[in-house]
């Protein structure tokens, strides 16, 4: 029993990373259909400019804000230099952009970090806190909680501001929220800046579990986009599920079935679910449009 | 029938793209004899007879594949694994291998290519990553991250050795792979997936069998890569699992859209670029990644179509 308690605490934990990472998929496809797969990039930036910064004297809250705002701001340059000029053009080809820019900034973390692996001291101290016969890590609350505090926060923000519904009008039809006077280019900046900074804060908080180098986002790109698809594309709900569905699939076939063959389970159980729910788990059954 | 018209009569050609193939295959080896130029130029000639299956598959069936590395790593393996643990002929496992990715394509690709778009993607990818997993993990067979020594290729007798063979060996699978997809393209076949990719309702409405057609495309996709990855690994003389990796995967998507999508000659010149450039970069040192990056970015910002369909369209617009 406690050895099962044990496996979903870490499962959560990773889940939670994932969930916020598929969570950065989604605002971005909802306003542009775009899959981007520069999204873990941003993840690998929170970690590693933090580390860096950190290791430069600040202190840990101003070097993660800095780090955020860092990706934030790479998180716009990609869209107002890379995407943003070829509008119109095909998502195969926007995609394409996203991978460029992937390996574009894994080259730029290579020169302005380095390829060394890289951690961070854990904020709350390593004593680990029994509950129930498992223990859990100070830092896998932070990550929950983390988590916990964006999810509603993102909530919030689409639900109750006026940018925020704007952006779910983009996400619903595009023309229409053009014909209502939003301005889509702007949202578009603002699913690109968002996803940046979800990305990067998920990097900070995960990064003394994970560890970090300039070429982790690939992995995390990886999970994230398989989280938002099992969930089902473009539903914030189904990325914060799937995320977490895939933490525990891998936690539980790590423990259970083969530490080798966690990901081969992880990606089993998301084409067992596919067969039956072709759409994701919340993506709906709606007719395909002719 | 002006020049113009002559020429836009060349361009659509149907074989226009496998002479040109052909004389630039006859050219390189002319242009540049060292023995590094001719084994850069053989792998941009397995590289694109891998990236034609996506060519097939997602150029012409709309159908995206984002584990196509998991074939050639299933390829290549047949041929390192066959010769080593079973005292196969390197040939026989070459075609065994073939083979076996399109038996595989075929039971995978039967229930997941009912997937659409992104989802497709997913399983595609899930597929790949498990691929990679067995060949990484499974070290008594495939030896592990280390990768396994592969021996000789040898064709009747023949052993094929040596830079320039290598070149026209791989130049000859290449040449027999274009026409293969040119023919394709122009065959029923072709046409009913062209169709299903515009909308598998209207194609299902002519009594194309959809279901039918998308699987051949993925069986087809599947041997081109097996093809690929058992040269690549008999040439080399080593195979890792990285063969099979996503990074692979990707690789061989950006090669078929990078050079344009659904086109042959563009294949192979996105290929070119994603073979030769790193070579070309490895002068800038540190900023090599950087810089493919960008170039890769710059290029579909400014050709968004792809190399080969864009200059084509430009050529014909600008013609008197």
């Amino acid at each position: 029993m406690s050895e099962f308690l044990q496996l979903v605490f870490s499962g959560l934990t990773v889940g939670a990373i994932y969930a916020l990472i598929a969570l950065g998929f989604t605002l971005i496809y909802n306003a542009s259909d775009v899959i981007n797969f520069a999204q873990g990039d941003f993840v690998m930036i929170g970690g590693m400019a933090t580390v860096f910064l950190m290791s430069a004297g600040l202190a840990l809250p101003l070097a993660a804000l800095i780090a955020v705002v860092a990706a934030v701001a790479v998180g716009l340059l990609l869209h107002r230099l890379a995407i943003e000029p070829a509008r119109g053009a095909s998502p195969v080809t926007l995609i394409m952009i996203t991978i460029g820019a992937s390996i574009f900034i894994k080259g730029m973390a290579q020169i302005v970090f380095d390829k060394q692996f890289h951690s961070l001291p854990a904020f709350s101290g390593d004593a680990p806190i029994p509950v129930g016969g498992a223990t859990l890590l100070p830092q896998s609350l932070w990550v929950l909680g983390t988590t916990l505090g964006l999810v509603v926060a993102l909530y919030l923000f689409l639900e109750h501001t006026l940018s925020g519904k704007a952006l779910l009008a983009t996400a619903a039809n595009r023309l229409a929220a053009r014909l209502v006077g939003i301005n889509v280019t702007l949202i578009l900046a603002m699913a690109f800046g968002l996803s940046a900074a979800i990305g990067a804060l998920a990097g900070v908080v995960a990064t003394p579990i994970t560890l970090t180098r300039y070429d982790i986002g690939t992995l995390f790109a990886l999970k994230g986009f398989a989280a938002a698809m099992l969930g089902g594309m473009g539903n914030p709900v189904g990325a914060v599920v799937g995320g977490l569905l895939i933490g525990l699939l891998e936690t539980f076939g790590a423990g259970y079935v083969s530490s080798t063959y966690k990901d081969a389970v992880a990606f089993l159980m998301i084409l067992f679910v596919l067969f039956f729910l072709p759409r994701g788990l919340f993506g709906g059954r709606s007719v395909e449009r002719v | 029938m002006g020049a113009k018209a002559t020429l836009a009569r060349v361009l659509r050609a149907r074989f226009t793209p496998l002479i040109v193939l052909a004389a630039l295959m006859v050219l390189v080896p002319m242009l540049a004899p060292s023995s590094f130029h001719l084994r850069v130029a053989a792998l941009v000639w397995i590289f694109a007879l891998a990236a034609l299956g996506l060519t097939v598959l997602m150029g012409y069936a709309g159908q995206v594949s984002l584990g196509h590395a998991g074939f050639v790593g299933i390829g290549a393996y047949a041929v390192a694994i066959g010769p080593a643990r079973l005292g196969l002929d390197p040939l026989l496992c070459l075609l065994l291998g073939a083979v076996l990715a399109g038996v595989i394509a075929y039971g995978v690709g039967r229930p997941i290519l009912k997937l659409k778009g992104y989802y497709l993607a997913i399983a595609t990818l899930g597929f790949g990553v498990i691929v990679a997993l067995v060949l990484h993990s499974e070290a008594e067979i495939t030896g592990g991250p280390d990768g396994m020594a592969v021996s000789r290729l040898s064709l009747f007798g023949w052993r094929v050795s040596g830079a320039l063979n290598w070149y026209w060996v791989t130049s000859g699978a290449l040449l027999i792979g274009a026409l293969l997809a040119l023919n394709i393209a122009a065959s029923p076949t072709g046409r009913a997936l062209r169709a299903l990719h515009d909308s598998e309702v209207a194609a299902a409405g002519t009594g194309i069998d959809v279901g039918a057609k998308k699987l051949a495309a993925f069986v087809a996709a599947a041997v081109y890569g097996a093809v690929a990855g058992g040269l690549l690994a008999a040439m080399n003389g080593l195979i890792t699992p990285e063969a099979a990796s996503f990074s692979h995967s990707i690789e061989l998507v950006a090669m078929v859209i990078i050079g344009g999508l659904g086109s042959v000659f563009g294949t192979v010149v996105g290929a070119a670029f994603l073979v030769v450039l790193p070579q070309m970069l490895t002068a800038l040192q540190e900023y090599e990644q950087a810089v493919l990056g960008l170039l890769i970015m710059v290029f579909m910002i400014f050709l968004p179509q792809g190399i080969v369909p864009s200059i084509r369209a430009y050529i014909l617009e600008r013609l008197p």
